[in-house]
């Protein structure tokens, strides 16, 4: 089957095998090798990539039910040259896991950044509470790995956090 | 994964007509995928539903009709559904991961699997993937499997956090099908494993769930909890959907689902029988979560999740007397 997709701002039209997922697409098909098959079972976040704005585990992600969407993956969040401030502080901040790790870190906390509304943990559900560091942990917990940056994580976000 | 076609449906009636053999219906894929991957589903034809125009939220007449490709994270957002169904809200918040809950739908939450290790391992018998094949997790390792309504054929769970919350709220899922539309009533949707454990739910072939709709919110102040190995992107032990209605110190009303320790959300009936008309104490509370756990029947390993939900019924309902 022939999909188009708008991946970081490029259109690409490809044909796919219907079992083939979003990110074996990328990977082995456009060679955005960025985001990375972590468990490709969705349980780690390493694949983390955001679909129509929304981050989401392109490796449960059907490539062929992905058609007609714009897709943005680690290499699409710098401006020409200049890294995206969460990039910039990630480095600032020295919040790298091994490297499997970071791509999907930054576009779970892209994500992240535009969602609204609570998180299991807020305390008064009718108020969209801020990012506090509690918050930024609860809201990247779908990212797993087993290095020990966490914390460099959550400060680093929290410094480009609203 | 076993080559399939695909398609997408352009409406539900559509995807009911083009419904046959081998087929499934996929959603936001984010169980499906995985089981297909796992070698654990194998179907000839998904009929993709996920990008259906049943993604709103709409209020009618005190009710809230919530479509059947809504996202677990636009549902557990939406203002109408954090002010007025807080308990719906915290049990999708509580499930899964912010990247799952993006693409997760409302039906497909309700139609995932069990996550009993046996069902997911191919290479293992279990009546539920295979029927007849026989239940190792009953010797094996069942530690977070079920202590209610079990059968000798199947001690799986159903892992839904919202449907959890939806029997409790007493929701009404819509479904369309072969064999036309129907309502089915929470709890309800969901069966005991008796012997057919491959059955899941009591929807037909080719049926389409559209919308779940929720009556007013009943009077009383609700709660959901969960109890996990850890604190967050985890299954239930056990979880609790509770409302309580106290009238000068007497219970008026009372609801409480658990979930993780059933086939189905299972609805606390017996406790909730011991409670209204009587005191809202916590001498109360605990006879009535007795009463409902004398029916457990746990086994060896997950015998500690006798005293939890009990200890978590008691503790839940004391938080929500006044």
């Amino acid at each position: 089957m022939d999909i188009t997709l708008k991946v970081n701002g490029s259109s690409h039209s490809v044909p796919v095998d219907p079992r083939m997922s979003l990110l074996d697409l990328l990977r082995e098909r456009l060679g955005l090798i960025g985001a990375k098959k972590g468990c490709d079972h969705g349980q780690c976040g390493a694949c983390t990539v955001l679909i129509d704005g929304r981050r989401a585990n392109s490796c449960l992600a059907l490539a062929v039910a992905t058609d007609g969407s714009e897709i943005v993956t680690v290499e699409g969040l710098m401006d020409g040259d200049e890294l995206h401030p969460l990039q910039a502080a990630f480095i600032e901040h020295d919040a790298f896991q091994c490297g499997y790790c970071t791509p999907g870190q930054l576009c779970s906390a892209m994500g992240m950044l535009g969602e609204p509304g609570p998180s299991a943990i807020t305390g008064d559900l009718r108020e969209d509470p801020g990012l506090t560091p509690e918050e930024i942990r609860e809201r990247m917990s779908g990212n797993l790995c087993r290095c020990g940056a966490y914390v460099n994580i959550v400060s680093a976000i929290a410094e480009v956090a609203p | 994964m076993k080559l399939f076609e695909y398609t997408r449906a352009g409406s539900a009636a559509d995807a009911v007509r083009s419904f046959g053999p081998g087929t499934m219906y996929l959603g936001g894929g984010t169980n499906l995928v995985d089981l297909m991957r796992l070698g654990v589903a194998e179907p000839d034809r998904l009929v993709d539903v996920g990008k259906l125009p049943l993604d709103a939220i709409e209020e009618a007449g005190g009710r809230l009709r919530v479509g059947a490709a809504v996202r677990n994270s636009d549902l557990a957002a939406h203002p109408l559904v954090r002010s007025r169904y807080p308990m719906l809200a915290r049990a999708v918040l509580s499930g899964a991961s912010g990247q799952v809950r993006n693409m997760a739908t409302t039906a497909g939450n309700l139609l995932q699997r069990t996550r009993c290790p046996y069902f997911q391992d191919v290479t293992r018998p279990c009546n539920k993937r295979q029927p007849g094949s026989g239940c190792p997790a009953i010797e094996g390792d069942h530690t977070n499997l079920a202590i209610l309504g079990t059968s000798h054929a199947c001690v799986a769970t159903h892992p839904s956090d919202l449907a959890v919350a939806l029997a409790a709220l007493e929701a009404e899922v819509h479904v369309t099908g072969p064999g036309g539309d129907k309502i089915v009533p929470m709890p309800g949707l969901h069966r005991l494993p008796g012997d057919a454990p491959e059955r899941d739910t009591v929807l037909e072939e080719g049926d389409l769930i559209t919308a779940v709709e929720l009556p007013a919110p009943p009077p009383g102040a609700s709660l959901y909890r969960k109890v996990r190995e850890r604190a967050s992107f985890a299954f239930a032990l056990v979880s609790i959907a509770a409302v309580l209605d106290v009238r000068d110190g007497t219970v008026a009303g009372c609801r409480i689902a658990l979930g993780g320790v059933a086939h189905a959300p299972w609805r606390a009936e017996h406790a909730e029988q011991v409670l209204v008309g009587g005191p809202a104490t916590g001498e109360a509370f605990r006879t009535a979560a007795e009463a409902e756990l004398e029916r457990a029947r746990p086994l060896p390993r997950n015998d500690f999740k006798v005293p939890l939900a009990r200890n978590l019924i008691v503790r839940t309902l004391e938080e929500l007397a006044p």
